[in-house]
């Protein structure tokens, strides 16, 4: 038991090291170790533990790891492997923060973190043009558009006004469109 | 005095932690979603961060590995609180899925064709669109105003080598700093003559 937890820990160690972007850059990664390396999980629960992470809140690299971990070794594996999965990322965090914050001073530093700065905003469009045309076409190919869900587009319209218009409370605002959505798509 | 100061302190600590677990209890998809979240409660609602900080802690989660959102609340919670707000903020980000994947793994298959939980997924889908439409908008003014035309380009030329040429976003991050390091090269040297 104790073993498996070990191995459960560098595996997710490993996965959280190598992978920079962040949710689905991960996916490929933890499939290397847990269902090829490993042999933890057959391919078809492997899919269906993505699709679960997907489906439930929280970061999809901690959903996986945490789904994983259950699955090969019950809590304490959930634990071992979320563990293991962000405890890289956070210190390399932390130090590269206080890297910034104590360079501030100088000449290339500072513009070195404006441009990651850009670039995560990039990368962050991506997202929301990945997320938008998930809501909207069911597809996050954009060479695969076929056809367009009016509903969605609305609901879309309606959040965003309200988010602009009232200050709404985003918590809140997830809440009213997740009832919306119970009530349109049924 | 100091015992007013600890109970503060430990005030701020309980808000972190459950700020998190909502965040995290309340956004799909994780990473890049959670920063309109983050933002709404810490720069707009609390005031902790400037706008141009939540940016500088955006771009460090994103430029270190594993899940961006997780260190993203490793980075609030060590900006306000230090160690014991990183590993609080950790705790409470982490926290939601522990508990909803250990309830719904025994009948995941169930959970997975439930025709309600899918609609109310889909609805949700559409806030979070929203939510981080919001964000783009807002960030991207704040860039252009900073008047640098390297960086206004920067951002719209990261979005099409990730979205249409699906380019590694390790070797975008660093032909990035590369860019910004080249170009402050050529500025300086400029000065000097």
């Amino acid at each position: 038991m104790t073993e498996r937890l070990i191995e459960l820990f560098y595996a997710f160690w490993q996965i959280g090291f190598f992978s920079i972007g962040g949710g689905y850059a991960i996916i490929p990664l933890i499939q290397e170790q847990v269902v090829e390396k490993y042999g933890w999980l057959t391919e078809k629960v492997f899919a269906d533990i993505i699709t679960i992470s997907q489906m439930t809140p929280g970061p999809l690299a901690v959903n996986t790891s945490t789904f994983v971990g259950l699955k090969a070794a019950g809590l304490p594996g959930a634990a071992a492997a979320t563990l293991g999965c962000i405890i890289s990322g956070v210190v390399i965090a932390l130090l590269l923060d206080s890297f910034f914050q104590k360079h501030s001073g100088s000449y290339y530093i500072p513009k070195i973190l404006n441009s990651l700065k850009a670039a995560s905003l990039g990368l962050i469009m991506s997202a929301a043009a990945v997320i938008l045309l998930l809501t909207f076409c069911g597809t996050s190919d954009y060479k695969a558009i076929q056809d367009l869900d009016v509903i969605s587009v609305f609901l879309f319209l309606g959040a965003f006004f309200a988010m602009r218009k009232w200050k709404l409370n985003p918590i809140l605002l997830m809440v009213i469109c997740g009832i919306l959505g119970g009530f349109l798509y049924i | 005095m100091k015992n007013k100061q600890r109970q503060n302190n430990l005030r701020t600590l309980l808000w972190l932690t459950c700020i998190h677990f909502f965040i995290s209890a309340f956004t799909f998809g994780g990473g890049y979603v959670v920063v309109p979240m983050v933002r709404k409660y810490f720069v707009q609602k609390k005031k902790y961060f400037s706008e141009d900080e939540l940016m500088d802690i955006a771009a460090v989660s994103q430029s270190s590995p594993g899940a961006i959102a997780v260190n993203l609340a490793a980075l609030t919670g060590w900006r306000i609180c230090g160690a014991a707000g990183a590993v609080l903020c950790c705790l409470g980000a982490i926290l939601p899925p522990l508990i909803i994947l250990s309830v719904i793994s025994t009948f995941y298959t169930a959970f997975a064709s439930n025709l309600i939980i899918a609609a109310v997924l889909k609805g949700m889908q559409a806030g979070v669109a929203a939510l981080i439409a919001d964000l783009v908008l807002e960030m991207y003014a704040l860039i252009i105003k900073q008047r640098s035309k390297l960086l206004t380009l920067m951002v719209p030329a990261v979005f099409l080598a990730n979205f249409i040429l699906d380019i590694n976003v390790a070797v975008l991050l660093l032909l990035c700093c590369l860019c910004s390091l080249i170009a402050a090269l050529i500025e300086k040297r400029r000065k000097k003559f």
